[in-house]
């Protein structure tokens, strides 16, 4: 809805990435290390948790990011806060690759762009109070001068979230998980971002309070002009608060839309799969037709296309030819051999 | 209050069960007087959000409630029979036989150092020592093949480590099937899992209901997971049931404000980009309730009389019940939903 209120089509997109990708491994243990020595490799298993991703956000946007557990949505949301190095790739904000920030400019990307943690319980210092909590950020980047002006800065961020300002002196097991989950939001906005990336951050919470949470949301998004990056894997969240979403499975995006067009008409399997499992107060004592199979190890990854162990339409290319990212309308991307490509 | 005018005989009855857990400062009622029917082979959704008391009401039926807990008063019969009057030896032979419990966090309630098959056969050992060993093996099978285990015989020798989150769960259904029980009470099951993942075990639970006709309590905080379940529901809020009916009157005719609040706060059918309906402030902690209703501080059709006075249990002679002194009216033509 507001997309369009934002961008200018001559702006760059704020976080654009480009074939990045994410491999973990191990050390070699001493026997591999030795068996190195005398010129044999060994063969250390390598996980590709992120395998070659194109994406780009638009500044004012939200983009939903949706995926199993598994599918490497925390570890693309880890790459783009720059939390986590990327293997392999580029990763470019408001244009330029931040490999190439100069030290002011990368202040500035990391301080725009900060991120919300899952779980509300492990991402706040139990022993530093919640003032103190919001004020380091400000005093290890020297963003605001003298007590009082610290004081007032930790006062508006606790007010901006729906928090009693009274509550800076107290300490985080005194509050429950949604007052914990303001306070995390309160601390990535003291900074002043642009660019908010949301790892989960209503799974930890009760229903009620999950439908409190996405309205701040919504409502710091219009009042601040920010850009959310906002992975979950709960689709019906996803569909309210997204402009556009992100389908990941095994390390890959198999899909991309509009949401509005991704819901009405999901065009790659997995999509279509995961719409048919959300379910809903509508349906009553619904037989479930339930996806076979699980998401495969990314460290063995299936030939071919990754979902076609588990795809009801999977053909013999299907097993053997990875289908790679095209677009099939305006604006839509599918990776599926069954789906027709447009130009 | 809640007993229905049924030819068979219930397989649940709880009737004014009091659970409190004991402080320093006091004993706190986590359920309050909660009364309950399950008739044999129905699926019955206990609905409400963490610290509602929904868990403990399951603990309480099974019996595994201890210190600083303490069931005060009440009464729990299965198939006739008070679970609280028996000695803790009778209880050990029908936890696990007569009824079981499958709970959310299937790596916490599996033993690591055990390998399934053991664990399942303790099970069945436990309760039957006359069977032979060659019978137990292809009675564990013969359920792994039934919650969707592939090559189940294999996986009798592996250990909880080694099997994903939806693999294990699978095997703690497995377990709680294994004396075909005439209850389970399953405890937010699928919270911890994948979508997809949660789709597989819904409908493996369904078929395998359906075969056994088992009577099942599904307790969850997900009203959508309910209604693709459950025969009947029942909405627990602050230690109480604050309604409970058929799965169709809950959900597209509640009476309570507390259920309607929860159904209006799913996305499900709002307008994307709109504020959520969302119902404000929390609920209150076990030793913080507040005095009359203890929906009253969070509900906007609170009046004098809710702050002073808890509402007794008002039902319809049919099993469907709602304690509010003001419920949303029932509105057969025009959808009460119209009004917000």
């Amino acid at each position: 809805m507001s997309i369009d209120l934002h961008t200018t089509p001559s702006s760059p997109p704020i976080i654009e990435l480009e074939q990045i990708g994410r491999v973990f491994t191990r050390s070699p243990v001493a026997a591999e290390r030795l068996l190195s020595l005398f010129g044999r490799d060994p063969e250390i298993p390598v996980l590709r948790a992120v395998r070659a991703v194109d994406l780009s956000v638009q500044r004012g946007e939200v983009l939903g990011l949706v995926g199993e557990s598994g599918c490497g949505k925390s570890t693309l949301g880890r790459i783009v806060t720059g939390i986590l190095p990327a293997s392999s790739g580029k990763l470019s904000y408001e244009g330029q690759d931040v490999q190439t920030l100069t030290a002011q400019e990368k202040k500035r990307y990391t301080l725009s762009v900060q991120m919300i943690f899952q779980d509300p319980y492990a991402s706040l210092n139990p022993r530093q109070k919640v003032g103190d909590i919001l004020a380091e950020p400000l005093k290890v980047h020297g963003l605001a001068k003298g007590r009082s002006q610290i004081k007032e800065r930790v006062r508006d961020a606790l007010l901006e979230v729906g928090l009693d300002p009274a509550y800076a002196d107290r300490y985080p097991h005194q509050f429950s998980g949604g007052q914990r989950q303001r306070i995390g939001i309160a601390r990535a906005l003291i900074v002043e971002p642009d660019f908010l990336v949301c790892d989960e951050p209503i799974a930890a919470l009760d229903v009620s309070i999950q439908a409190q949470v996405i309205n701040l949301f919504l409502e710091l998004r219009t009042r601040r002009a920010l850009t959310y990056l906002f992975i979950s894997h709960d689709l019906s969240v996803v569909r309210h608060i997204a402009d556009r979403v992100a389908i990941m499975y095994l390390g890959e995006i198999v899909e991309l839309a509009p949401a509005a067009d991704l819901f009405a008409s999901p065009a790659h399997p997995y999509t279509q799969t995961l719409l048919d499992q959300i379910p809903s107060v509508r349906n009553r004592k619904r037989k479930f037709h339930a996806v076979k199979g699980e998401l495969p190890s990314p460290l063995s990854p299936p030939s071919g296309c990754a979902f076609h162990p588990r795809c009801p339409h999977a053909t013999e290319r299907c097993r053997n030819e990875a289908p790679s990212l095209v677009s099939i309308a305006p604006g839509r991307t599918a990776s599926c051999h069954l789906v027709k490509e447009s130009k | 209050m809640t007993r229905q005018t049924s030819k068979s005989k219930p397989v649940l009855e709880i009737e004014n069960l009091c659970t409190v857990f004991h402080a320093e400062d006091g004993a706190w009622p986590a359920i309050n007087g909660l009364s309950l029917t399950l008739q044999a082979g129905e699926v019955l959704g206990l609905v409400g959000e963490s610290g509602s008391g929904k868990s403990v009401a399951g603990f309480s039926v099974m019996g595994l409630i201890d210190h600083p807990g303490e069931i005060v008063s009440g009464s729990v019969r299965l198939k006739g029979r008070d679970l609280r009057e028996m000695s803790e030896e009778e209880l050990r032979r029908i936890r696990g036989s007569e009824m079981a419990m499958i709970f959310q966090d299937p790596l916490t309630t599996l033993n690591p150092v055990l390998t399934i098959g053991e664990q399942m056969a303790e099970t069945i050992f436990e309760h039957r020592s006359d069977i032979s060993k060659a019978t137990i093996n292809d009675r564990c099978v013969e359920l792994l093949r039934k919650v969707g285990i592939t090559s189940p015989a294999a996986r009798l020798e592996q250990y909880p480590h080694e099997l994903s989150g939806g693999m294990r769960q699978r095997i703690a259904i497995a377990i709680a099937l294994l004396n075909n029980p005439d209850l389970i009470i399953a405890d937010e099951p699928t919270t911890a899992l994948d979508v997809t993942i949660q789709g597989q075990i819904i409908a493996e639970m369904q078929a395998l209901q359906a075969e056994s006709g088992t009577a099942l309590i599904w307790i969850t905080h997900d009203l959508a997971v309910v209604s693709e379940l459950a025969d009947r529901v029942a909405v627990m809020y602050a230690g109480d049931i604050v309604e409970q009916g058929t799965t169709d009157e809950i959900l597209d005719d509640p009476r309570h404000p507390y259920t309607i609040g929860l159904l209006a706060s799913v996305p499900g059918d709002a307008i994307p980009g709109e504020p959520l309906h969302q119902i404000s402030g929390m609920a209150p902690s076990l030793a913080a309730r507040p005095a009359g209703c203890s929906f009253h501080p969070r509900c906007e059709r609170a009046s004098d009389l809710c702050r002073e006075k808890d509402p007794a249990p008002t039902s319809d002679g049919n099993g469907r019940m709602w304690r509010c002194h003001h419920p949303v009216q029932a509105s057969p033509a025009t959808d009460g939903e119209a009004e917000r």
